[in-house]
């Protein structure tokens, strides 16, 4: 009587089985034929075989998207690390008003991207922004931030680092578990508290840092609502991103065949990250939560 | 005590910073629209009576609120948004997402915590794996498919996906039915319970603080999409708020900013006020899921 345990989990986990089939491995797998197309959404997909990768090899806008989106993730995941660890460790102190600090830090990343998008443009709009009236107060002149070819890509940077929520709790949750011996014992050694904190929490903490910086930098190259919303990828294409060249291509170029290659592609580099993530942090996500 | 003098001195200016852009947004929200354009560090709005109306008088308090209350009218019977739409179709969509994730996520997260069947642990390193693939890396072949379906131009793809289980949520789910004590199950399995009975009657009455922390993030994630809603609805009859901000701040070319900070301050205070009322779980759940950006 008793049915083997695979057939008795099969009715439970089937819900996610048919989702992961149909509205992920169908899709991707969609995607791969018509990167194989010239397919324009309006007319039937005609075979091209290699052409559209061909195509991407000598496609002057592509390297350009590529080398924006890079240096933006390379910087923003970098920067993110490293200011949300030193936040999370400001918290960790303790001291009046802290908790208030954690929430207000939180709720950016609540904030739908369209809001965010408002917000910050009127902060950056150079003539009656808050930045630049607070620059004029101290006698600065201050730049055209989204209109200028130099700093729109920074001010998009900083943007981002509004954003770190997340990480901050995940770095509070592994500060927490260092163990108070470790600290007092260091203490006894007469480390100082740079020391211990290069000595001590470092080590303790880095899965988290190292799970956080490669998250961070799967989410930072998928940028695509705030230049889409804020400049459209101006000026002269400075923030111009690899995720609004595939939303244009296929949805406002009608190329649906190049946009499939180029889905492809990010789609390769996505899941050798998330294979990156899962070996070094899978200690750490699966004690961290139990 | 200098270091916690500068620690708090520190977390005060992180503090500042951050809420900033909103509480920014918020009081350009109740200015005129001259005023929101005016270069300045202002931050309350000026109105004149005969001569400048003193903070402390009655009668700029008055001038404050109609102000303000005109603003908010203005948008929410703006005629070239139609705001009171598209917050029916926000909430029609998160709603649905939220009702379709906590049915299916429960199910299945069911099957990776209370059942042991071979190749469970490796099919659950697939599921954490689709965890981390961001929407806009397959909204393009996602859009293939629903065209196939007939979907585009429908509120399907919005919502359907989230009656299929969502791979956060799953884990999330998991997580918390493994810390519930297995002798539970089992007096309810000797009483005769079956599975659906223990899932029914020990497991799901016993995660209540999961399921909500669950359906606030599905909420949240439905509610703030905007990518989604983008590329597959194509009439401005089906709007998101999402959508219909985008759309407003672009048809207004920048002119009034108070207007578009209102529009912007109510499609942010559902979410706000959730977390408000609810930082715990959200905190919690954060902590447990460890990602999410």
């Amino acid at each position: 009587m008793k049915r083997p345990p695979f057939l008795v989990a099969l009715p439970w986990i089937l819900p996610w089985a048919v989702g992961f089939v149909a509205f992920l491995a169908v899709p991707i797998a969609m995607s791969l034929w018509y990167s194989f197309n010239d397919y324009s959404l309006l007319e039937p997909a005609a075979f091209v075989a290699l052409d559209n990768y061909r195509e991407l090899a000598g496609d002057p806008l592509f390297w350009r998207v590529t080398r924006n989106t890079l240096f933006y993730g390379l910087a923003s995941s970098g920067l993110s690390v490293a200011l949300s660890l030193l936040i999370a460790a400001l918290l960790e102190t303790r001291v009046r008003g802290a908790s208030l600090v954690r929430a207000i830090v939180f709720i950016p990343v609540l904030v739908p991207a369209v809001s965010g998008a408002v917000s910050w443009l009127w902060l950056y709009n150079p003539r009656f922004g808050l930045i630049n009236s607070a620059l004029s107060k101290l006698g600065v002149d201050g730049p055209d931030w989204l209109g200028s070819t130099a700093w729109a890509m920074p001010s998009f940077i900083v943007m981002g680092l509004w954003v770190i929520g997340s990480s901050v709790l995940v770095y509070s949750a592994a500060l927490q578990d260092v163990p108070r011996t470790l600290y007092e014992s260091a203490s006894i050694d007469g480390v100082g508290r740079l020391g211990r904190f290069r000595h001590v929490t470092l080590p303790m903490v880095s899965p988290a840092v190292l799970f956080n910086g490669v998250m961070s930098l799967i989410w930072s190259l998928q940028l695509f609502a705030p230049p889409h919303l804020m400049t459209r990828g101006g000026p002269e294409e400075t923030t111009y991103t690899y995720s609004m060249y595939v939303y244009n291509n296929a949805f406002i170029y009608g190329r649906m065949g190049y946009a499939s290659a180029l889905a492809w592609l990010q789609i390769l580099v996505t899941l050798a990250l998330t294979l990156i993530v899962l070996a070094v942090g899978r200690r750490f996500v699966y004690y961290r939560a139990a | 005590m200098g270091a916690r003098l500068g620690a708090w001195t520190s977390l005060a200016v992180i503090g500042f910073l951050y809420a900033v852009p909103l509480v920014w947004g918020f009081l350009v929200s109740l200015k005129t629209s001259a005023q929101a354009a005016a270069p300045g560090l202002g931050v309350l709005p000026r109105f004149e009576g005969e001569g400048e109306l003193s903070l402390l008088s009655l009668a700029y308090w008055s001038r404050f609120f109609e102000q303000a209350a005109a603003n908010y009218h203005d948008v929410w019977t703006s005629p070239i948004a139609d705001f009171p739409l598209y917050l029916r179709n926000s909430l029609l969509v998160a709603v649905l997402s939220v009702l379709g994730t906590l049915v299916s996520s429960s199910i299945v997260a069911y099957g990776f915590s209370r059942l042991a069947w071979r190749g469970r642990d490796a099919v659950f390193t697939l599921v954490l794996a689709t965890m981390m693939v961001p929407q806009a890396v397959v909204i393009a072949p996602s859009y293939l498919l629903f065209r196939e379906l007939g979907w585009i131009g429908t509120f399907a793809p919005l919502w359907a996906p989230a009656w299929f289980s969502g791979a956060s949520s799953v884990f999330m789910l998991r997580q918390f039915f493994l810390t519930i004590p297995r002798e539970l199950d089992e007096a309810a399995r000797i009483d005769g319970c079956s599975h659906v009975g223990v899932f029914v009657r020990v497991i799901l009455p016993l995660s209540r603080p999961a399921l909500a922390a669950v359906g606030l993030f599905q909420f949240v994630a439905s509610w703030n999409d905007f990518l989604g809603p983008l590329v597959f609805l194509n009439h401005q009859e089906q709007y998101t708020l999402q959508l219909g901000l985008a759309n407003y701040y672009a048809q207004h070319g920048g002119t009034p900013w108070n207007l578009v900070m209102a529009f912007s301050t109510l499609v942010i205070l559902p979410v706000l006020l959730l977390f408000l009322l609810t930082r715990r779980l959200f905190v919690e759940g954060v902590a447990t899921q460890g990602l999410k950006e």
